[in-house]
């Protein structure tokens, strides 16, 4: 639907001012990028080192010196949780990458050569897509090992089908139009026309798109983690702090809330990038 | 409606192949020698070869796959490596706990959001519209994991006002005080998507035509919007929470893990940490049986509410 609809409005500026308009846009813009410099300048911002064990000063609530506390081997919070965005956004990126291009090449070939080819890739889509993401992100993960290729092997297997279903609807109405047609009159190969004709014309839909389902990628990162699949002690993730203060939960209420908040911003981040940018593609729920 | 019918449920059985095709690939993925993973390091080359019999492991991949299609055709999940009770048994002993949840959580969600929905749809952009975005996004924004483990903080440990573990009280009373946060964590998730796709399919809906003519024809508001706009509005409803039944399964694991509850979910992670393969195995064929007959029938009910989608 999002994409036909960028089809028909080839007016360039007027998806821009659409959500640059919308001041949820902007929050999430902002609120985003603050966290991707945290992650980047990890080093530099947090105040200590966060694999750095000290028993004196285990389970100590915030103050002055912990702005956040310690947890149970002495470790400081903020610190973690500083280092832990960078493995958050790292696998989010990269398995989002990953299902991108899997996923966009197996429904522009899935739409452009159609029938029944079309048919069974779709239906086999349509199959994964049904089932529970954590489950099929959890039982890859369990049966790969927990590692952190593993785990944007898995997150990225659980994107595929949605980035497929968003390349093959507008490769679909693409294949149709008079430029493919003439491309394919002047003997270009499918590949090329695939690649060279179709493809930029709908890599816009397919990267828009790809924000809402990072937010998801990164849900399911945590979920891992916190479930013991994630990346392996002691580097530090959110997924996994939270797993640890759950352990600990009645020591100590800031190991698990912290790094809770922190995942709640990032993905609300995204989500409310995402949804600015399908709202602008989107004519139906732009305001009139 | 028959015909309809018979044509959707035969659908089932490919999806059904080719779930439980990627299962048994799934589950063979495991790096090395299966049976050397499932012993550990000590295991003694006799254990490792009886267990590999125990398990087919030694029969060449097409027989295996065989042999695995016909004991699940025939209701055979196998048995569990650490209980040696059968899957089936390990699986009816938590079930009703987790249907018990799943259903206080749709039950939750739907009726919070559907009203919710509808007031945001029929007062766009007033002051309920914007709070309902926010808490439909917020909610969306939540793994159930994190929801659940501030939910516990706040109302179990420093309000007191809920057990933090699960007790083994059988009466009712002691019953619905162990659901309630659990039920209430699955419950906003739900109500999040339930608000949501009811505000769009609402707004759609509402800019049609007829109801337009309905409204010039002077019939009431409440009349308008329940009766003429809800009707057609409830079609994409019905299909999106049937769809929201894989997450929904997903967030209870996680749920059940938090509140530390019996179920579906605590019964993965058991499987997980004491590498119970047949165990994990059969949880996951259920689930994908589970996912079927849920999208089989959201389906059927589609070409109920909706007599167009019968004759495509």
């Amino acid at each position: 639907m999002a994409a036909t609809a960028t089809l028909v409005s080839p007016r360039p500026g007027t998806l821009w001012t659409a959500f640059a308009s919308n001041r949820l846009f902007w929050v999430g813009l902002v609120l985003l990028a603050a966290i991707i410099i945290v992650a980047v300048f990890a080093p530099l911002i947090a105040p200590h080192d966060p694999l750095e064990q000290n028993i004196v000063v285990r389970l100590e609530p915030p103050s002055a010196e912990f702005l956040l506390g310690t947890d149970g081997y002495g470790r400081d919070v903020l610190s973690r949780l500083i280092f832990g965005a960078r493995i958050s956004l790292l696998v989010g990126f990269l398995a989002i990458l990953v299902a991108m291009i899997i996923g966009a090449t197996i429904g522009i070939v899935a739409g452009y050569v159609g029938g029944r080819f079309d048919q069974l890739v779709m239906g086999l889509l349509d199959v994964m897509l049904s089932f529970p993401t954590l489950l099929l992100g959890l039982m890859i993960a369990a049966m790969l090992g927990a590692s952190l290729q593993n785990l944007i092997i898995a997150i990225a297997i659980t994107e595929i089908a949605p980035f497929a279903r968003v390349a093959r609807a507008p490769t679909i109405s693409l294949k149709q139009r008079d430029f493919v047609e003439a491309g394919r009159a002047l003997g270009f190969g499918p590949v090329r026309i695939m690649g060279v004709h179709i493809l930029p014309n709908m890599i816009s839909d397919v990267i828009v798109m790809s924000s809402l389902w990072m937010a998801s990628a990164i849900r399911t990162e945590a979920s891992l983690s916190f479930i013991g699949l994630g990346v392996p002690p002691p580097t530090p993730t959110w997924g996994s702090m939270i797993r640890e203060g759950f352990e600990n939960i009645l020591d100590g209420w800031w190991l698990a809330v912290f790094p809770s908040l922190a995942i709640l911003v990032t993905v609300l981040a995204l989500n409310l990038l995402g949804d600015a940018l399908r709202d602008a593609i989107d004519p139906k729920l732009r305001g009139e | 409606m028959i015909r309809y019918a018979i044509k959707r449920l035969l659908l089932a059985i490919p999806t059904l192949f080719v779930m439980l095709t990627a299962i048994f690939v799934l589950v063979r993925l495991v790096p090395g020698d299966a049976a050397s993973v499932i012993l550990g390091d000590q295991a003694t080359e006799a254990s490792l070869r009886a267990l590999r019999t125990r398990l087919g492991l030694d029969q060449p991949l097409h027989v295996q796959y065989l042999s695995f299609i016909g004991d699940v055709l025939s209701g055979n999940l196998g048995q569990s490596l650490s209980s040696g009770r059968s899957v089936a048994q390990e699986v009816l002993l938590v079930l009703p706990y987790t249907i018990e949840l799943t259903l206080a959580a749709i039950t939750i969600g739907v009726v919070l959001g559907l009203p919710f929905g509808i007031a945001a749809a029929v007062g766009r952009n007033s002051w309920v519209d914007y709070a309902s975005r926010l808490v439909s996004l917020v909610g969306l924004s939540f793994p159930a994991f994190v929801s659940g483990i501030l939910l516990l903080i706040v109302f179990a440990i420093q309000l007191g006002w809920f057990p933090v573990l699960n007790t083994s009280g059988s009466g009712a009373l002691e019953r619905l005080r162990n659901l309630a946060l659990p039920a209430f964590n699955l419950g906003i998730i739900m109500m999040a998507y339930v608000v949501r796709v009811t505000r769009a399919s609402m707004l759609g809906v509402l800019g049609e035509d007829y109801i337009r003519t309905a409204r010039a024809k002077g019939v009431r508001p409440t009349r308008l919007i329940l009766r003429h706009a809800l009707r057609n509005g409830l079609i994409p409803i019905v299909t999106v929470v049937g769809l929201y039944f894989g997450t929904l399964i997903g967030n209870s694991v996680l749920t059940e893990i938090i509140f530390n509850r019996p179920g579906l979910g605590k019964l993965i992670l058991g499987a997980l940490n004491a590498r119970d393969y047949t165990l994990l195995q059969g949880l996951m064929i259920i689930f994908a049986i589970c996912v079927i007959v849920v999208n089989t029938l959201t389906d059927l009910a589609y070409g109920l509410v909706d007599p167009r989608v019968k004759y495509k």
